[in-house]
């Protein structure tokens, strides 16, 4: 294995290994919440990073999934009786693969567009999954909204099921990002990205790779939906297809690095954290939006590619700022 | 003269009023360097584009190695054999030679997860690169290349798949004079082992000393093919060229 590939595992470990630890060192209820939720962004995140961020194709409809995702796993468990505690985290890769599955057609059909037309066909993805929870009131109970079983987990530790649950979804998108990075498909879709005429002209599957991109993002957020809909056990359409959900994920990979591994990871650190302590500063007024309006004009203004890019660069300037620096005194002769 | 490897028959496109390619006919006899020449806006990168799947043609039909391509695809053109380069070097800047390279390997469904680089590949890129002195930029940033490079790598990353023909759409426009020898060079030794080419191109000198057959077209249609001496000293090639 290459130093790089050590260092890249070394690094997953360190995370999930204090990943793992949080919960059980800061128990206080509100603290694993905000956990909870952090995760849930980082696992939106990663998942969007790894088809939008590597493809250049930037979609806003990646929460219609995690609303299916939340409706699928609700009406399963809803309807069909599948019972409670655990089980529903088991159906959950099914679950998600269903409707990454169901996914492909449309993104096939969307992926034949491309730059701003390919950002709003996806957004109308978004309205036509909230109008479908709305009217397949069957299903769904419409605006009444659907409960899910409360799971019996003790109350003193209820909220670390999901924690981890969230953190498994976040390592696991971490992973395909990686492999992806490291793999053949990853140099599809970075091709793709630079120059998708230019790769068709090579011979690159085009179609293909970004489907199986698309489908790898689908599945992630269908499941992190699921995850949500059992911890809250109560969704309705406005929150499950959240236009403001969409738009945070985005925001924190934009922050943390669009394309690189752990860019949205970080963005989501940051972030999540930040956006809570500015709810309950501001109580539930949605003020805080104009906080995030800031990080935006900062982040555009300041860090145009992003907290590891930036960084990265920073740091190559420094060496070899300290390179030319050596070989000047090198030439001089040691300073008396 | 050897049997055609790629036969173009009626090939018509129109942008609205302007027929840019207008019933044109030619074909790229297997094992040569043919020549597409014409002066400017006479249809010759269209025609690159029809034959290469970037655009639909009107009318027409195109046979690649003896069979018929009813729906012109890059990628499946590409995968078939017959693949291109463009006029403005197309290449993937923020991956280095070596990526852009190996990028250029068709791959199956199955090696999708493997790894993006595998070293029997990176020999092979080296290989090439070595060949079109490009080995010492190998990890380099292709975005850092000189403009003659980037057409350097452009034409080393089709050659990866082992092509049957390619189309090369102005190989020395915007080249210095050292490039352009070493890319007629290349062109002569591939050429010499078994690979086809069709040229578009506006150095006559290079066309003449390099190319044959050569096909003329202008406003779209063929206006002559042949030997260099015979289109070298055809009237109406002289017409369209020096004007009248």
């Amino acid at each position: 294995m290459s130093r790089a590939a050590a260092f890249g595992l070394a690094r997953g470990a360190a995370f999930a290994g204090a990943g793992i630890a949080f919960p059980f060192v800061f128990s206080t209820a509100w603290i694993v919440n905000i956990g909870v939720l952090t995760l849930m962004y980082a696992a939106l995140a990663t998942a969007w990073n790894l088809f939008s961020g590597y493809t250049g194709y930037i979609t806003l409809g990646q929460i219609a999934f995690f609303g299916l995702g939340a409706y699928s796993l609700g009406i399963t468990f809803e309807h069909f009786g599948a019972g409670s505690g655990y089980n529903p985290f088991y159906a959950l890769p099914l679950v998600g693969a269903g409707v990454a599955i169901a996914s492909i057609p449309v993104a096939w059909i969307a992926l034949r567009t491309r730059h701003m037309t390919f950002a709003i066909v996806t957004l109308t993805l978004l309205f036509v999954v909230q109008q479908l929870a709305f009217n397949l009131h069957s299903l769904t109970k419409g605006s009444t909204g659907l409960m899910l079983p409360t799971p019996s987990f003790p109350i003193s530790s209820y909220d670390t099921p999901f924690y981890l649950a969230m953190l498994a979804l976040t390592l696991l998108a971490l992973g395909l990002c990686w492999l992806t990075l490291r793999s053949k498909l990853g140099l599809m879709l970075l091709a793709i990205r630079e120059d998708e005429e230019k790769a068709r002209g090579v011979g690159i599957r085009v179609t293909g790779a970004k489907l199986v991109a698309w489908s790898l993002m689908v599945w992630i957020t269908a499941m992190v939906g699921g995850v949500w809909a059992y911890y809250l056990t109560f969704i309705y359409p406005e929150s499950s297809v959240d236009p403001l959900v969409m738009i945070g994920a985005v925001l924190m990979t934009f922050l943390g690095g669009r394309g690189t591994l752990w860019g949205p990871t970080i963005g989501a650190l940051v972030l999540v954290p930040a956006q809570q302590y500015m709810i309950t500063k501001l109580g539930a007024s949605q003020l805080y939006l104009v906080g995030y309006a800031a990080v935006f004009m900062v982040v555009l203004l300041v860090l145009p590619r992003g907290i590891l890019p930036s960084l990265r660069s920073g740091a190559d300037a420094l060496r070899e700022r300290r390179r030319t620096h050596r070989k000047r005194v090198a030439r001089q002769g040691a300073p008396a | 003269m050897s049997s055609a490897l790629l036969e173009i028959d009626g090939l018509t496109k129109r942008f609205g009023g302007v027929t840019a390619v207008d019933g044109c006919s030619f074909s790229v006899p297997a094992g040569t360097v043919t020549a597409l020449v014409g002066p400017n806006g006479s249809g010759k990168t269209t025609a690159f584009n029809l034959i290469t799947g970037y655009m639909r043609p009107d009318a027409g039909r195109i046979r690649f190695a003896g069979a018929s391509v009813s729906r012109p695809d890059p990628t499946r053109l590409a995968r078939r054999g017959l693949t291109r380069t463009f006029q403005q070097a197309r290449i993937f800047p923020d991956l280095t030679l070596v990526q852009n390279m190996v990028a250029a390997l068709q791959q199956p469904w199955h090696a999708l997860l493997r790894r993006a680089v595998r070293s029997h590949e990176q020999a092979r890129a080296l290989e090439l690169l070595e060949e079109f002195g490009l080995a010492r930029l190998s990890e380099e940033r292709a975005g850092n290349l000189s403009y003659g490079q980037k057409k350097l790598l452009e034409f080393a990353a089709v050659l990866m798949a082992d092509p049957q023909l390619v189309l090369l759409d102005e190989p020395t426009a915007g080249v210095n004079p050292v490039l352009v020898e070493q890319i007629e060079r290349r062109i002569r030794e591939l050429n010499e082992r078994g690979l086809t080419f069709l040229v578009v191109e506006h150095n006559m000198n290079l066309v003449m000393r390099l190319c044959d057959p050569i096909v003329v077209l202008d406003h779209g249609t063929k206006l002559a093919e042949g030997p260099p001496t015979a289109v070298r000293n055809d009237p109406r090639v002289l017409d369209a060229y020096l004007g009248g």
